[in-house]
């Protein structure tokens, strides 16, 4: 297939041959195509999302009575009510809970997950093969199955109701995935480097810290975005653990604003839920480069 | 600086492979030493050994006066410089060099001072500030070694440093590890260096003395005139040596002179062989090299008749390929004094010049025409 790129173009001084014209029309019905159906699709898969913000600066009475994503008289009355929120709290105080959440859970998981990873990806141990595939279950284990036990524990801990359920799992290397995706990170990288810094006279942690993280930053950073989001979006761990309003990140807040309401205002829930996707929009926009070459493995140069 | 001393270093892995088989080897201060030999004779598992990279699980390895066994290779007093240059890819050169020194805490204005001495010796001033990526293959191997001389350690360690250049650069690079070599040593700073490869030619021009290695056990350390000359085995005589020596079965018997009788073909050696025999008979391995072998007219007195199988030219020299029964010679003959209307299938005269024979045991491979004294 000759895309449209491939050929010369036409505004140059020799004329096209009778063979690139036909190509030139071959590759435009050929890109016509494509672009139809990736257009379509695409439009399908973001059109709730563009509807979503649209909808958030609508009246209440307007959101159900047409389906366009215009709306005829925008407010941000929706935003105003929203952000006040039934409880004797604003919005703010939720999105501080959620980033109290967050930041020190990422910076747990980030930690300990290099850890663990360079531990598996670096040295020989007796066991290794079997707490590797205990990682690996893990990994497979969907997460629902541990809640209760899970539950059971911090109960008895007495953690229930604090972010310590949240964040000491995570501290501790407790997402396999993310442990995972570093060590096939690592795997790539050659050891060249680490034994030149030991030659060079670092001792272990020392080679961790000035050489294997800063070749692991892109996968690290991709580790933290993930987490990022997720946990931003995470509604069933907070709802189990924290039960005091005060303590609610935002993905609580927006279920507590469908719950006390009697008439749902849903604009306000619709400029809320616009609200909490910002965050990880502009944290994932700001990180995209980094995460790119962190998630393609190979991306490292030896 | 200090000497290098390896006394029945072994080394068996986990899976019961044992790769080095209790080789000793003496490193003089300030010395050249090159190990060599094909891929898996462990040339680089003793240099990574050395470095402390990979346990001994036996004998003992002595740098200056301390037994290094059980240090970390930062400890060891050791510099290596890696196949691949092993820069840290996420900082300058300038940091590169510098890293090793301000682990140990040196002062700063002392580190920069010896950054600005060896890029000035290495001609990398310009690059100090460049990252890794941004070097060409000569530039990174010239701050890898670099990063190994800051240290002035007491003994330098490369593995095949050079194998990731193109040819052009390997020769230039050769020439200037050797003058750094030659340098220091004038300097009165002489350096000990031991120096993996599998590039004969590497070998036989950097090296002052060169041990020759085969799976796991060393087969001959010599000077390179003496390992060229007067190879202890049939391997170091195969192994060292453009295009390879001929190394073919024969029968020896002792007469009056020697008599070497190959296939169905007898000769007579009439100098330079029958003194260093002592009264030796029986079959042997017969080793000539191609530079050692007169193609002559067929039929000439004491010569073996040949057919020729092909010839190679290679400008200054013909590559003539020859077969006798199923034996396949190699002899090199100046351009100028062939015979250019041979071809292909056409016979030949072969005649060994009689000092340059050596023959080998037919079971241990060992050179039995070395006499005492040469």
């Amino acid at each position: 297939m000759v895309a449209l790129t491939d050929l010369p173009k036409p505004d140059q001084k020799t004329p096209p041959t009778a063979l690139e014209l036909k190509l030139r029309r071959k590759a435009r019905i050929n890109t016509a195509i494509r672009y139809s159906v990736l257009i379509v699709v695409g439009l399908i898969m973001v059109y709730p999302l563009v509807w979503m913000i649209g909808a958030s600066f609508k009246t209440n009475a307007e959101m159900f009575s047409s389906p366009s994503f215009w709306p005829k008289e925008p407010t941000i009355q929706g935003f105003i009510d929203g952000w006040k929120t039934s409880t004797p709290y604003t919005f703010g105080h939720f999105f501080l809970n959620s980033l109290w959440i967050i930041i020190p859970k990422v910076i747990g998981t980030a930690i300990s997950c290099t850890l663990v990873a360079y531990g598996f990806a670096r040295f020989e141990f007796p066991g290794k093969k079997i707490l590797f595939v205990t990682v690996i279950a893990t990994l497979l284990l969907p997460n629902v199955v541990t809640r209760i036990p899970q539950y059971l524990l911090f109960r008895d801990i007495g953690w229930l109701d604090s972010f310590l359920p949240l964040w000491v799992p995570s501290a501790l290397a407790g997402d396999a995935f993310f442990v995972f995706m570093v060590i096939q990170f690592l795997r790539a990288i050659p050891r060249d480097m680490e034994e030149a810094a030991r030659v060079d006279g670092a001792n272990t942690l020392q080679t961790l810290v000035y050489i294997v993280v800063p070749m692991l930053a892109p996968a690290i950073i991709s580790v933290c975005l993930f987490q990022f989001m997720w946990t931003m979006n995470d509604f069933l761990g907070p709802l189990i653990y924290i039960s005091s309003v005060e303590k609610y990140p935002v993905s609580l807040a927006l279920k507590l604003s469908i719950d006390t309401t009697e008439a749902f205002a849903w604009n306000q829930i619709l400029a809320m839920s616009v609200l909490t996707l910002l965050p990880s929009l502009t944290v994932f926009f700001l990180a995209q480069k980094y995460f790119i070459e962190g998630i393609s493995t190979g991306g490292v140069k030896g | 600086m200090a000497e290098l001393h390896l006394k029945s270093v072994e080394k068996t892995y986990g899976n019961g492979f044992k790769a080095v088989h209790g080789i000793d080897l003496k490193v003089e201060e300030g010395e050249f030493m090159v190990l060599v030999g094909p891929s898996g004779c462990a040339k680089s598992t003793t240099l990574r050994m050395i470095a402390g990279l990979e346990t001994i699980t036996g004998g003992e390895i002595h740098i200056g006066d301390k037994v290094v066994n059980e240090l970390v290779p930062g400890k060891r007093g050791i510099a290596m410089v890696f196949q691949n240059y092993a820069l840290y890819p996420h900082m300058k050169v300038r940091k590169n060099l510098s890293f090793g020194l301000s682990l140990k805490r040196e002062p700063k204005n002392k580190i920069e001072e010896a950054t600005n001495n060896v890029s000035n010796i290495l001609e990398i001033e310009e690059l100090l500030d460049r990252l890794p990526k941004q070097l060409s293959g000569g530039q990174a191997q010239r701050v890898a070694l670099g990063r190994a001389l800051i240290k002035q350690p007491e003994v330098f360690l490369f593995d095949e440093p050079l194998s990731n250049l193109d040819a052009k650069l390997r020769a230039s690079m050769r020439v200037r590890i050797t003058d750094l070599h030659k340098r220091l040593r004038a300097e009165g700073r002489p350096a000990t260096v031991v120096y993996v490869t599998h590039d004969q030619v590497e070998a036989m021009t950097m090296g002052d003395r060169i041990c020759v290695m085969k799976d796991g056990h060393i087969m001959q350390v010599a000077d390179p005139s003496t390992l060229y000359e007067r190879p202890a085995n049939a391997f170091v005589a195969g192994f060292i040596g453009m295009p390879e020596m001929n190394l073919v079965p024969a029968v020896l018997k002792n007469d009056a002179a020697p008599v070497l009788t190959l296939h169905d073909q007898s000769i007579t050696v009439n100098e330079g062989l029958g003194h260093r025999l002592a009264g030796l008979a029986g079959p042997v391995t017969l080793g000539i090299r191609p530079q050692h072998l007169e193609v002559v007219v067929d039929g000439s007195e004491n010569a073996f008749s040949a057919q020729i199988t092909n010839l190679e030219f290679m400008g200054h020299e013909i590559n003539v390929h020859a077969k006798i029964g199923d034996a396949v010679f190699v002899a090199v003959v100046p351009t100028e004094k062939f015979d250019a209307s041979l071809g292909r299938g056409d016979r030949v005269g072969l005649k060994p010049i009689g000092p340059h024979i050596h023959l080998f045991d037919a079971d241990t491979g060992q050179n039995v025409s070395l006499s005492a004294n040469g």
